[in-house]
């Protein structure tokens, strides 16, 4: 084991639901895991005791290094408006903006991690509409850039390490952590957007309860159905990257459990789909956004062929909410 | 007179700072500022109408689905949608579970770590504060986030997950709730329940509701050491501090009505005024611009024609946040209000006794745990097994819409303009921006401004704890004040 880890964790332009979410993590002693993991919580906005004067004071500390800070958590997007003064965000207490804070910080830590598509991309508060100026810590979008610059490597000499996901999932952050906490976190463990591979190397659609529906193209047409949501309503879990299938969320769920589309909320610009987000854009009939890997025409050619071989069954239940023809019952014996 | 600036506050959503003019050790008046603005309005003006139940909850998220809730609301409004009895429960589950969860990770880890400081030393309740609810490392907050996370498992099944769920829709629910998941659904509030009775309360929770008078209160409070319950040793630290005499605002309180049955909330709608319970009219529900950083408007706007557009360097404003009114008045709301509106007799007698203050905040809130989880079960029985739990909607060119709702904090609004399928206007009073409100033109102060008046501080306290002991019993959101 490595020396204990300093951790410490601000938000800025979020809502908050990434903490709310960590604080969902599997385990029967959240402290104590960290602890046991050598993860050492400095501060966190929801959880610990110390505010106002006591928390300036350790932010001013890890600054000038008499605190070793190894790694700076942020949560929610970077607020730069008005005219990049960061005005919409002064860190209470301080009059600073915290967009100065933030790069200070970072400065600091050996490692940065973002915390949710917000941090990391700029997420929903960047979106169209937005009059904030919000971005990522190293993105703005799809592009590198955001606050600190294409380039910014850490001291521990990686980028920011972008745990994206609105809201993430608690172990996608808690098991970066304890990689790192591990020795195991280098660039390799990483994507080309910056996001730990563990996770962001699986598509959503893995381990889809309605993987029979989607293999038949049976598809829902309404909330509630229990058909594949890729034809109609908007889901993406064939292009993005996150593993809340094979996971799960809350013990049971995922998106597509829960009877609605993935809306690839893991992916930079998730929040500017271009098209109503529970209705799937399509150009002569056929899904505009394809299966990752997937050949166009082979996807075409496989789809029409398994429409016209859709058992009765998987069409019926597809616009169902409930089962409403159950499988065969055979009578020889399964080979 | 001497000026003292506090914050940042944790166990707080959000961020929040407090500028606070003190005259021989007490608080002469306090001014509430929110420091971020994130501009959410903006981001739903333009919008595909149902793009909203993606965006609002991620205003916040503590109250992802009471945002959702409110959003589903107006848009039904607006459609002349309404779910399938079906949906209706589904969508009460939901935002219970979502309303209870809050108030259990309040209780233990947002406001009791505050009596396990190092300024109680030397009370005699202390060493058992100390023991259960320090900061990361009291018993308590080493349990309780275990069994918020068992609790929450409800919402995998309800709501695919928690918190920013795309499940509550204006016609119902997107996810039926098979027959075997019923019964699993049943043990996780019976898990939940068995915790609450156990160490929360040390009772049954019918017996806490059927608590009805100050008298019968103290009398259940003296049958067993403080130390037996997380309730009775709350309920000892308030009358060792006088917490009842502490936070009082403007005993004006409102609130929206939660949960529906038909055509009536469960909880019901009203405003309570002088000891009375009135009707509500949303007519007469305002927003005041002067002292927030938003484009002066000539008068309070109703929420219908209300603008948010941003205006630094403006004399007189202190924060992002507007300032609601209902008549013009200055109002509190929350599970206080709410338990309060509808009738309960313990929230009727705390509040004739003494008003709004931190005690009654706090015990409110617990009152409200204490019956939801049996409305929570009943709700899970009444799920019918082969019935709709969505009704498909027509999404008409032009309307508009209402949604009031009761998140955890208290009375949130979610006003809707549709013009050519799209949203045209959208604006949002949060619970905390009605708590937490700055001053309006007339000068009055907002309900926690107004409550932090007078509270003690004593020498060499910088973030005085008796100020954290009212901001904390608001249980303000400040992501959602200034969405």
């Amino acid at each position: 084991m490595n020396r204990e880890l300093n951790v410490l964790w601000l938000q800025s332009g979020g809502c908050g639901g990434c903490s709310m979410s960590l604080l969902c993590a599997d385990g029967r002693d959240f402290f104590g895991n960290l602890e046991s993991a050598g993860i050492r919580l400095l501060w966190h906005p929801a959880l610990a005791e110390e505010n106002g004067a006591a928390l300036q004071g350790l932010l001013a500390d890890c600054v000038a290094g008499r605190i070793r800070l190894d790694v700076l958590c942020l949560e929610g997007a970077v607020m730069r408006g008005p005219a990049n003064t960061g005005r919409f965000h002064l860190l209470a207490g301080s009059g600073e903006p915290m967009m100065a804070w933030i790069a200070k910080l970072a400065a600091a830590a050996q490692y940065v991690f973002a915390i949710g598509s917000c941090a990391a991309f700029g997420g929903l508060p960047a979106g169209p509409g937005s009059i904030t100026d919000a971005c990522g810590l190293q993105y703005e979008g799809e592009q590198p850039g955001g606050l600190l610059g294409a380039g910014w490597m850490s001291r521990g000499g990686l980028p920011v390490i972008n745990v994206s996901g609105c809201p993430v999932h608690p172990n996608w952050v808690l098991e970066t952590l304890y990689a790192l906490a591990l020795g195991e976190l280098g660039a390799k463990a990483l994507d080309a957007l910056g996001r730990p591979r563990h996770y962001a190397d699986q598509l959503v659609h893995h381990g889809c309860a309605r993987n029979e529906y989607y293999e038949f193209k049976a598809s829902a047409e309404k909330p509630s159905d229990l058909g594949c949501l890729m034809e109609h309503l908007g889901c993406k879990g064939t292009q993005a990257h996150a593993d809340c299938n094979t996971r799960l969320w809350n013990g049971e769920g995922s998106c597509t459990r829960g009877g609605y589309a993935c809306i690839s909320c893991t992916e930079p610009g998730f929040e500017n789909p271009g098209h109503p987000f529970q209705q799937t854009p399509k150009v002569a009939g056929i899904p505009v956004g394809l299966p990752t890997d997937m050949p166009k025409a082979w996807f075409v050619a496989l789809a029409a062929l398994s429409k016209s071989a859709t058992p009765k069954r998987v069409r019926e239940n597809a616009v169902a909410d409930h089962l409403v023809v159950s499988p065969t019952q055979k009578k020889t014996g399964l080979r | 007179m001497s000026r003292l600036v506090v914050g940042p506050f944790n166990r707080v959503e959000g961020d929040l700072e407090i500028a606070l003019d003190l005259i021989d050790g007490r608080v002469r008046e306090a001014r509430i500022k929110a420091p971020l603005f994130r501009g959410f309005e903006s981001l739903l003006v333009g919008r595909p109408v149902l793009d909203a139940l993606v965006i609002v909850p991620r205003i916040c998220g503590i109250c992802s689905v009471s945002q959702s809730i409110a959003a589903a609301a107006a848009i039904a409004d607006a459609c002349g949608a309404v779910p399938p009895p079906n949906g209706e429960r589904a969508l009460n589950l939901m935002h219970a579970a979502e309303n209870l969860a809050d108030h259990f990770t309040h209780f233990y880890l947002f406001f009791l770590p505050d009596f396990a400081r190092e300024v109680y030393r030397g009370r005699p309740w202390f060493a058992a504060a100390e023991r259960r609810f320090k900061a990361m490392r009291g018993s308590a907050a080493r349990e309780v986030p275990a069994v918020r996370t068992d609790f929450l498992r409800v919402m995998g099944y309800l709501a695919g997950k928690w918190p920013h769920s795309l499940s509550i829709q204006p016609g119902g629910s997107s996810r039926a709730v098979k027959a075997a998941e019923r019964v699993r659904l049943l043990a996780l509030v019976r898990e939940f329940r068995a915790y609450l009775e156990t160490r929360t309360f040390g009772d049954a929770l019918e017996n806490i509701a059927a608590i009805h008078t100050v008298e019968s209160l103290t009398n259940w409070r003296e049958t067993r050491a403080p130390e037996s319950s997380d309730f009775r040793l709350f309920l000892e630290i308030a009358r060792d501090c006088a917490l009842q005499d502490l936070g009082r605002a403007s005993d004006h309180f409102l609130s929206f009505g939660a949960y529906r049955k038909g055509d009536s909330p469960v909880f019901a709608r009203g405003h309570w005024y002088q000891h009375v319970v009135h009707a509500l009219d949303p007519a007469g529900i305002t927003e005041d611009h002067s002292h927030a950083w938003l484009a002066a408007t000539d008068a309070p706007l109703a929420p219908t024609h209300g603008v948010t557009q941003p205006l630094l360097d403006k004399p007189d404003a202190y924060t992002w946040c507007k300032a609601p009114r209902l008549y013009g008045s200055v109002v509190e709301t929350g599970a206080l209000a709410r338990q309060l509106i509808d009738g309960h007799p313990l929230a009727r007698a705390l509040v004739v006794e003494s008003g709004g203050n931190v005690r009654n905040r706090v015990l409110a809130r617990l009152l409200e745990v204490a019956r939801l989880v049996p409305l929570i079960e009943g709700w899970l029985q009444e799920l019918e097994a082969g019935a709709p739990y969505f009704a498909p909607l027509e999404m008409p060119r032009h309307a508009e819409g209402m949604g009031l709702v009761e998140a955890a904090r208290g009375s949130l609004g979610h006003w809707i303009t549709i013009e050519d399928g799209r949203l045209a206007h959208y604006q949002i009073i949060s619970p905390t921006t009605w708590n937490f409100s700055p001053r309006d033109r007339n000068g009055q102060p907002g309900a926690a401004e107004l409550a932090l008046q007078g509270a003690p501080v004593q020498a060499g306290e910088d973030t005085p704890v008796a100020v954290q002991h009212v901001v904390r019993s608001f249980d303000p959101c400040m992501v959602c004040t200034v969405h």
